[in-house]
């Protein structure tokens, strides 16, 4: 067979059709984001700025990571980002059940709980800010609930209270879509089995225990884990809010720091190689566990395909 | 449901219920709600009162066109446009295409392709930018809305996720007797499975419209023009620095950057939460 015969076969022309709808999307992948990751790797073994000489180091900078006072703080730091996405998770969860009930207004409720997703981080920032300033909003609510302002703490500064000022506006920002996605995964549950329930005279909680919860069971788990590993890279609220100061910088405050203002390009990247793979380590202990929790779930249909689709939608 | 409708319990579960659901509601929506109350307020009124006292004139828009003309988000608004058309165009192409031969053709690499975009979704966005940083220096695409465009208009495993779930409920018959009379590959993918896959398009344009109109942290690094490139989010940063405490101004502008996002929501709330349950992706 010559070769212009080969393109206009069927073979050929498929062949043709996947080359010119791959080479987009792979070329941009590529450029953007495995071109740079290889870049990154090789910068975290040098000592350097964005212009100018490099010097190899080796190890160095790896080093420096676990030397540095402030970087090894902020990992301690990660620790509020995880109590409050897991008690996002249970609170969205608890939401989600009241929806699944007859709720007058519903979809206003709905509404306001889910808009605060719709809305930059940015933006975020400023409605935060003004939201904690002294004597503002949050002050004016408690004080009309009798707080005296010499009472109340300065939210943002008090190094006792401002990292959970912090993890409220991401819980505040967050709630609604996890309560949406929990409700997306309730509503799929077959109709009849509320209403044959019902006709057994089954009450809320039967309801709640039997039908919706093993309904959603991989899903929950899998947010609880992945709120683990998210909020080691958690970076928006302490960004647009206060700058990471005060004791809030998390790690990617700190390593944003490191790369734009005081450049050291080398360190920056050797700490995002290591975030990079303390979070593929914590993804295959997370497989694991699944298969685990998850070995003897008959009932809930193709659990591996749901896990399967949950990792791929959450994204870290 | 049941016949006897008010027993204590029932009665003790319709508090909580609706406890619940309007104690959070009004949590949601008290950081907005107070922004907006400021942003009547004119200057001398807003040093006097508290935060919680109403406006005395509901229609002062005085800070909404000052807070306009200073962040300059006409220019602001016409860029976000600008970008959102561009990239929802390209990656709606880019991600449909890319789907369609995933999921249609069996060729090495397919699976390869696969794993690369959802390892790619594991790698840090914001730690990687030190590096994207270089590249987009050298390709000098830094301070230009087209790199800016090409950058954001690369597809994600999120979306292909959607599009190929889809793809999977279009029956293959569809393609052979479209390829039986004559149409080649790039038409089969044009003119008959393209339209057909207009849910998937749609969920996939406000998950992604809602990201690119969001996005800050990469504007604010490439688009460094803040005058000329500013977009909606990074007009925002106008407000820091000198003018960080006229918060009747910075509500105003708060305001106006969230109101066309408000406003796709009420008209498409139904397939944002499609959309959202379909793949909630948390930053």
């Amino acid at each position: 067979m010559n070769s212009t015969s080969f393109w206009k076969s069927r073979r050929g022309r498929q062949t043709t059709v996947i080359i010119a709808f791959l080479l987009i999307p792979v070329g941009l992948l590529i450029l953007f984001t495995y071109f740079p990751f290889l870049k990154m790797v090789q910068f975290s073994f040098y000592n350097m700025k964005y212009i100018g000489a490099r010097k190899f180091v080796g190890l160095r900078n790896y080093r420096q990571i676990f030397q540095r006072d402030d970087i090894i703080r902020t990992l301690l730091l990660s620790l509020y980002y995880m109590v409050g996405s897991v008690v996002q998770v249970f609170l969205a969860l608890y939401l989600a059940t009241v929806f699944c009930f007859k709720v007058k207004f519903e979809n206003l409720w709905k509404g306001f709980i889910f808009f605060p997703y719709l809305i930059s981080g940015i933006a975020i920032g400023f409605i935060f800010k003004f939201f904690y300033t002294r004597g503002f909003v949050l002050d004016s609510v408690l004080m009309a609930l009798g707080f005296k302002l010499d009472n109340l703490p300065y939210w943002l500064k008090d190094q006792a209270i401002n990292n959970w000022s912090l993890v409220y506006s991401s819980v505040w920002r967050y709630l609604g879509s996890t309560m949406v996605l929990f409700l997306g995964a309730m509503m799929s549950v077959d109709n009849t089995l509320y209403e044959a329930a019902a006709i057994d005279g089954a009450n809320k909680w039967d309801i709640f225990w039997h039908i919706i919860l093993p309904s959603i069971k991989t899903i929950v788990t899998l947010n609880v884990i992945l709120s683990i590993t998210g909020s080691l890279s958690a970076f928006e609220p302490p960004y647009v809010i206060t700058s990471g100061a005060n004791g809030t910088a998390t790690f990617f405050v700190v390593m944003n720091d490191i790369a734009h203002t005081s450049q050291k390009v080398g360190l920056a990247s050797a700490m995002a190689v290591f975030l990079l793979t303390i979070i593929i380590i914590a993804k295959f202990l997370q497989d694991a566990l699944f298969r685990f929790l998850f070995r003897n779930a008959g009932t809930d249909e193709k659990p591996q395909k749901k896990v399967r689709r949950a990792v791929l939608k959450r994204g870290v | 449901m049941t016949k006897n409708k008010y027993t204590p319990g029932s009665i003790a579960w319709l508090i909580v219920k609706y406890f619940s659901v309007i104690f959070c509601s009004f949590m949601a929506i008290l950081p907005i709600v107070s922004c907006v109350i400021t942003s009547f307020k004119t200057s001398e009124e807003y040093q006097r009162t508290t935060v919680m006292t109403l406006p005395e004139n509901w229609l002062n828009f005085a800070n909404y066109l000052h807070a306009f003309q200073k962040a300059n988000m006409g220019r602001a608004f016409f860029n976000s446009f600008l970008i959102l058309i561009f990239v929802l165009a390209g990656s709606t192409l880019i991600g449909s295409s890319l789907a369609y031969v995933l999921n249609r053709f069996r060729f090495p690499g397919n699976s390869l392709i696969r794993n690369m975009f959802t390892f790619a979704a594991l790698l840090p966005g914001i730690a990687m930018q030190v590096s994207v940083y270089q590249i987009m220096q050298q390709l000098g695409f830094i301070n230009t809305l087209y790199g800016y465009i090409i950058m954001m208009m690369g597809t994600d495993v999120m979306s292909i996720y959607i599009y190929i779930q889809f793809f999977e409920n279009l029956p293959i018959s569809l393609d052979e007797s479209a390829y039986l009379d004559g149409a080649n590959y790039f038409r089969i993918y044009w003119s008959i499975l393209l339209p057909l896959l207009k849910p998937a398009i749609m969920t996939n344009l406000i998950l992604k419209g809602v990201g690119v109109y969001n996005e800050y942290y990469c504007a604010n690094l490439y688009l460094q023009d803040k005058r000329n490139l500013c977009t909606v989010a990074t007009s925002l940063y106008t407000f820091t620095g000198p003018m960080g405490n006229q918060y009747e101004l910075i509500c105003a502008g708060v305001i106006m950057s969230l109101l066309p996002a408000l406003i796709i929501f009420l008209l498409f709330q139904k397939q944002i939460y499609n959309g959202v349950a379909a793949g909630a992706v948390k930053g």
